[in-house]
């Protein structure tokens, strides 16, 4: 009940910051509900599993690739392929975006299985640098591809996301910032049901220790599969809006540095909390755009700092050796938000040590 | 109820079990017992499907299980307690116990049985909200214990209940496992603590480096020769 409200709140703020914000700050607020989706997908492994996966590019790659060449144009198509000929059974095809995305997120989904068959057996930095290869992988299929993918030309003029809701009446049309956001609220209750459910109490048996979940009966190796290729699923449909937010995918843009962004959200929020995900993956795009003054130049105190691109980055991994060494677990660790959380808030301020100080100068006064 | 023949494991070179034969019989607590390496681990693990066997059966209720996997022979109720407690650390105590339910669909079978550990243990029911990782070791033997229950085990096998507890908690863990058994669970008890094992026990299989030497009723062990000399320091 309170969870709707709080929905309806959201979707009214939603809207009139796309009233009233300015093209620049929508574009924050769209890569901060993308950010969630592909945070949440990687805490589901790295943070519920304990399974240490990089390979979240090569899933968002084949999730854009699909939505791009499912849904542009033909015309605009005809345009992109200069080199080699596009393969004529996807020159013609001009689909809507729901279908578009669920299927990148499918084939995701799909190639995460195939993925995670062999590679799972394999544990924690022998998994990281088998996904790396894997995603790698992909990357370079698409390289090469050239008469699918455009090769490393990459893919341009890509139709912005809308979807329809043909209901008689009142029909209407969901912008690119209401998918995004609806996509992240629908990642966000569908991962806080699976983690509360009993699947996700296996997850955390098995991260906790492996021998003994095995020996309550839990079938592990199913359980991890599950969850590589749900948070494939979900890496890919990330991606496909990611690819559309840019405007254009190409191949350089999935390398491992975007996985590296993924990994600083969730190590920020704190692995293993889908509420630290989700704060993490606003406060670091937020602040990711707020530090781009320091890749130009800029004057502190007397000296002249000129322009070095990429300082920015320079901040952020100073800040994740921050969180390593002082606060390993993240800001939120394991521990979630709850409503009851929230009701208990005013009287737990009142019982901490803070209130009764207060309490005490009160009653020697 | 269970009956295990000419049982065989080899890790790579090491050939850590012989040929183990052993039964356990309905209600009743078997204990094994036996010096660092002999294979009492190994045994329990054999039987569970977490080690592969080279050879011999393990018969359960006349049915052959020797190749069965790990979760089917749990959901049949033979449940491990296994060494070095391995509770959830990170989850709470509630989670954990209901983590040992995880095979079980009947919700009403399962609530009944949460109270009855709770009954058993009721220093867990304190702490339901507590971390795992921070409960003292005996809490946490407590802890394995109880989740090892939840599971509607028939036959309960437990790795060195007493492992690195305090003389107090070791006598009140053993006389739980008495009131497990007396509540309709089979036990078989692996021990270093051989004597403590013993006077509770019905029947005792003493092992050496792969193959069991000597076996015999609880009461005749503890005071057969070899046995005080090798196991119970006198």
């Amino acid at each position: 009940m309170l969870t709707a409200i709080a929905i309806v709140i959201i979707g009214v703020l939603l809207f009139l910051a796309n009233m009233f914000m300015d093209n620049y700050q929508l574009r924050i607020l769209n890569l901060s509900g993308i950010y969630i989706i592909l945070s949440l997908s990687m805490i589901l492994i790295n943070g519920f599993l304990g399974l240490f996966s990089l390979g979240h590019a090569g899933f968002m790659a084949i999730g854009a690739y699909t939505v791009a060449l499912l849904t542009t144009p033909p015309m605009a198509k005809q345009m992109n392929y200069y080199l080699d000929p596009i393969v004529p059974w996807l020159a013609e095809t001009e689909w809507s975006f729901l279908p578009a995305i669920l299927l990148g997120g499918v084939l995701a989904a799909i190639a995460g299985f195939l993925i995670g068959a062999p590679v799972l057996r394999l544990r924690d930095d022998y998994l990281a640098i088998a996904t790396l290869g894997f995603a790698e992988i992909i990357r370079i299929v698409f390289t090469n591809l050239q008469s699918v993918t455009n090769g490393s030309l990459g893919l341009k003029g890509l139709p912005e996301i809308e979807i329809e809701i043909p209901l008689p009446l009142i029909g209407f049309t969901l912008n690119l910032s209401a998918c995004i956001w609806i996509a992240a609220i629908i990642t966000i209750l569908f991962m806080v049901r699976l983690v509360n459910g009993s699947y996700g109490k296996a997850f955390k048996a098995i991260r906790e220790d492996e021998i003994a979940a095995e020996a309550m009966g839990i079938n592990v190796f199913k359980h991890k599969l599950l969850a590589f290729v749900i948070a494939s699923f979900f890496a890919g449909v990330g991606g496909a809006f990611l690819g559309n937010i840019m405007g254009t995918v190409d191949p350089l843009m999935f390398r491992f540095l975007l996985t590296y962004n993924i990994v600083l959200i969730v190590v920020f929020g704190g692995i293993g909390s889908l509420t630290g995900g989700v704060l993490a993956a606003i406060v670091i795009t937020a602040a990711m755009e707020l530090l781009r003054f320091l890749d130009s130049s800029f004057d502190m105190g007397p000296i002249a700092v000129s322009g070095i691109p990429g300082l920015r980055m320079v901040v952020f991994s100073l800040l994740l050796m921050f969180i390593i060494i002082f606060k390993p677990r993240g800001i939120m660790g394991v521990r979630e938000f709850s409503w009851q959380w929230l009701i208990e808030l005013p009287q737990s301020i009142k019982n901490s040590s803070f209130g009764r100080k207060k309490l005490r100068k009160d009653v020697s006064k | 109820m269970l009956e295990i023949k000419d049982l065989q494991v080899h890790y790579g070179g090491i050939h850590a079990l012989r040929g183990i034969s052993l039964n356990v019989e309905d209600g009743k607590i078997i204990s094994l017992i036996g010096a660092n390496g002999a294979g009492k681990s190994t045994t329990l693990k054999a039987i569970m499907g977490l080690v592969p066997k080279t050879a011999g059966s393990v018969l359960y209720d006349g049915k052959d299980i020797s190749q069965d996997k790990t979760r089917d022979i749990v959901k049949n109720g033979l449940i491990l307690t296994p060494e070095g407690r391995r509770v959830f650390p990170d989850l709470t105590v509630d989670e954990n116990i209901a983590l040992g339910a995880y095979t079980r669909n009947d919700r009403a079978g399962v609530a009944k049985d949460r109270k009855w550990v709770f009954e058993l243990f009721p220093r867990l029911e304190e702490r339901k909200w507590q971390a795992a990782g921070t409960l003292s070791g005996g809490e946490q033997q407590m802890l394995a214990v109880a989740r090892s229950l939840m599971g509607k085990p028939k036959l309960l096998m437990m790795d060195e209940p007493s492992l690195g507890l305090a003389p107090l908690i070791v006598k009140s863990i053993f006389s739980i496992i008495r009131e497990i058994n007396q509540a309709g669970v089979n036990v078989l008890l692996i021990e270093q603590n051989a004597k403590a094992a013993l006077e509770i026990s019905d029947y005792g299989y003493v092992m050496e480096t792969g193959v069991i030497t000597i076996s015999g009723t609880g009461k005749d062990l503890l005071v057969n020769d070899q046995v005080r000399k090798a196991y119970l320091g006198e």
